[in-house]
């Protein structure tokens, strides 16, 4: 098929950019056909937030993105499994 | 948070209000929390077991106009939807976060006592 299929990499470095992340983990779960990355993000954006905003957060930012937008549409599962805000991230450190 | 924009019968929307004010935790779900039909909502169905917290779900599987009117009620694309104390708490994955931080028996203490 002529379809690039999406990266992990790709995923990190426009979530990275976006939210300005302190640090970020993007694991692809499907065994490399890139349908299904877990995601965890720290980043002082979510200070304030509940966590369905900041999951939101992720997600819109997903679909706003122009580079992502249409390899995002084959992507079976992205799943956020952190979304916690530096001082969150200290604490657990 | 009602977020539910133009394009829904009213009818649904009140009875879906209903559902969610009516109990502090509702789960719509795949299945029954007997019977879960899906990994994703058999999980958050044990992590309310394992809390000890009443909760009501509902099978969305059986429920077509339901099934579509949740997502735009939620504005949220996939199930299950977690509802407590009348407001979108989250899916999945948020269930497992929060369970894991401890901020799921905080907001079930707060839901259950208020």
């Amino acid at each position: 098929t002529r379809a690039m299929s999406i990266t992990a990499k790709a995923v990190e470095e426009k979530l990275a950019q976006s939210l300005e992340a302190q640090s970020l983990d993007v694991t692809d779960t499907s065994g490399g056909c890139g349908a299904a990355f877990e995601v965890s993000i720290v980043s002082s954006q979510f200070e304030g937030k509940s966590l369905i905003q900041r999951h939101r957060l992720v997600r819109e930012l997903e679909q706003v993105n122009e580079a992502l937008k249409v390899e995002m549409a084959s992507i079976h599962a992205l799943s956020i499994k952190k979304c916690w805000t530096p001082a969150q991230a200290a604490a657990a450190a | 948070v009602r977020a539910a924009s133009g394009g829904m019968n009213p009818e649904l929307k009140t009875t879906i209000d209903e559902l969610v004010n009516a109990n502090r935790v509702v789960v719509f779900m795949k299945g029954t929390r007997q019977f879960p039909q899906c990994g994703f909502s058999n999980t958050v169905v044990q992590i309310l077991n394992q809390m000890e917290s009443p909760y009501e779900t509902v099978n969305i599987l059986a429920d077509d106009r339901l099934r579509s009117g949740m997502k735009e009620y939620s504005q949220w694309p996939t199930f299950p939807q977690v509802y407590i104390n009348g407001e979108f708490f989250g899916g999945c994955d948020i269930m497992i976060e929060a369970f894991k931080s401890g901020e799921l028996k905080e907001q079930l203490e707060v839901a259950l006592n208020a």
